[in-house]
């Protein structure tokens, strides 16, 4: 059995007389998208927020409001948050790197000096 | 461009009529801020109302080039008489359907305007035209999907997208009243017309007004709302004026 009202909407909306224990599931049909933006052509399309929309055409449009009105923009993604795949929170740790593996990183080798040495010998301007 | 006494004259009637417009359909989007139906859209209409207070900004930037008063004189310090607004901007904003009903019915006539006034031979009024040409495009980007996807969504929708279409028809014919100035400004290659302008409109509005399978009112069996251009407005206008210009009244010699 649906609710009857005397207000035409409410009984076209045909809501059960007894709601769902969980009402969020049904009304969250405006889903909510991620928003990309590029500065300049060529450039990566970056993060800048996320919004809610009906559907991808009108996210578009909101988006461009939302995050290009006042800063540069040429370009505009959006993306359903639900379609964006993600590690998982609990394993943030596999990002870690181990302080011994210093000798990965570029800036683990100490060259400058070298460098320098080499410059001042063949009189390069520094 | 070296420009008669008469052609001035029709140039300005042209631009208060546009700087007017604006000003006042600008300053009912206002009213929706922080009152839309969403979030997002309240962002977006409100940015887009500002966008209208600018155009009118560089409109009447451009009758203080050509003697007038400054623009914050221009648009606060003039009575009710002498504005030149159509009666579809004054109109209260309603409820959302009807207000983005005017949106789609005004940002569809004044795009293609300023893509007309984009060749004028009136080199300034050409120049405003060409530089608003990404925002209008936006205006009715954000009007079209909107209207059609109301208008295509339930029965409640469809049925407040056409009834809102209904009353604001004959209020957007209003748009176009024909100006004494008419044949000056063609002949001169200022502008090619209100009804040339109508005609493009018509066209354009019954492409999206059919993808949204909407029932477009018959033009030939309406009266087009006149008057605004000649100073005659509606009731709605003066209470506007009133509150728009209540501060600047208070001190208009003030610096800001």
């Amino acid at each position: 059995m649906s609710i009857k009202s005397i207000d035409p909407r409410v009984t076209r909306e045909s809501l059960p007389e007894q709601p769902d224990t969980n009402p969020m599931k049904e009304f969250n049909h405006w889903q909510t998208y991620e928003v990309f933006h590029q500065e300049k052509s060529g450039s990566h399309h970056i993060h800048v927020g996320s919004l809610h929309s009906p559907n991808s055409e009108m996210a578009l449009i909101l988006a461009k409001e939302q995050y290009a009105r006042r800063y540069k923009c040429v370009n505009m993604w959006v993306v359903k948050t639900a379609d964006v795949i993600t590690t998982k929170p609990e394993d943030e740790d596999i990002f870690e790197t181990a302080p011994e593996k210093i000798y990965r990183e570029a800036s683990g080798y100490k060259v400058m000096d070298r460098i320098n040495k080499f410059k001042d010998e063949q009189k390069i301007k520094k | 461009m070296n420009i008669s006494k008469s052609e001035i004259e029709a140039v300005k009637d042209l631009i208060y009529r546009m700087a007017d417009d604006e000003l006042i359909l600008g300053h009912r989007n206002s009213e929706w801020t922080g009152l839309g139906p969403i979030l997002e859209e309240d962002i977006a209409f409100s940015s887009m109302a500002q966008d209208k207070l600018g155009h009118a900004q560089a409109l009447y930037q451009i009758l203080n080039k050509l003697g007038d008063a400054d623009p914050d004189t221009l648009a606060f310090g003039r009575k009710e008489k002498d504005m030149k607004c159509c009666h579809l901007v004054e109109y209260p904003i309603g409820e959302y359907d009807f207000s983005l009903m005017r949106h789609f019915l005004f940002d569809e006539a004044e795009a293609l305007r300023f893509e007309m006034l984009s060749k004028s031979s009136f080199e300034d009024l050409a120049n405003v035209a060409k530089k608003f040409r990404g925002e209008l495009k936006y205006h009715t980007m954000h009007a079209e999907i909107w209207i059609e996807q109301l208008a295509n969504g339930n029965e409640e929708s469809k049925a407040r997208m056409q009834s809102s279409l209904n009353e604001c028809f004959p209020l957007a014919l209003g748009i176009f009243e024909p100006s004494e100035f008419e044949d000056i400004l063609i002949s001169s290659n200022i502008f090619q017309g209100e009804k040339v302008l109508m005609e493009s409109w018509l066209l354009k509005i019954e492409e999206i007004l059919e993808k949204a399978n909407l029932k477009i009112p018959d033009v030939s069996t309406l009266t087009p709302v006149y008057g605004g251009r000649k100073g005659y407005h509606t009731e709605y206008l003066k209470p506007l004026l009133d509150e728009m210009t209540e501060v600047y009244c208070i001190d208009p010699e003030a610096e800001w």
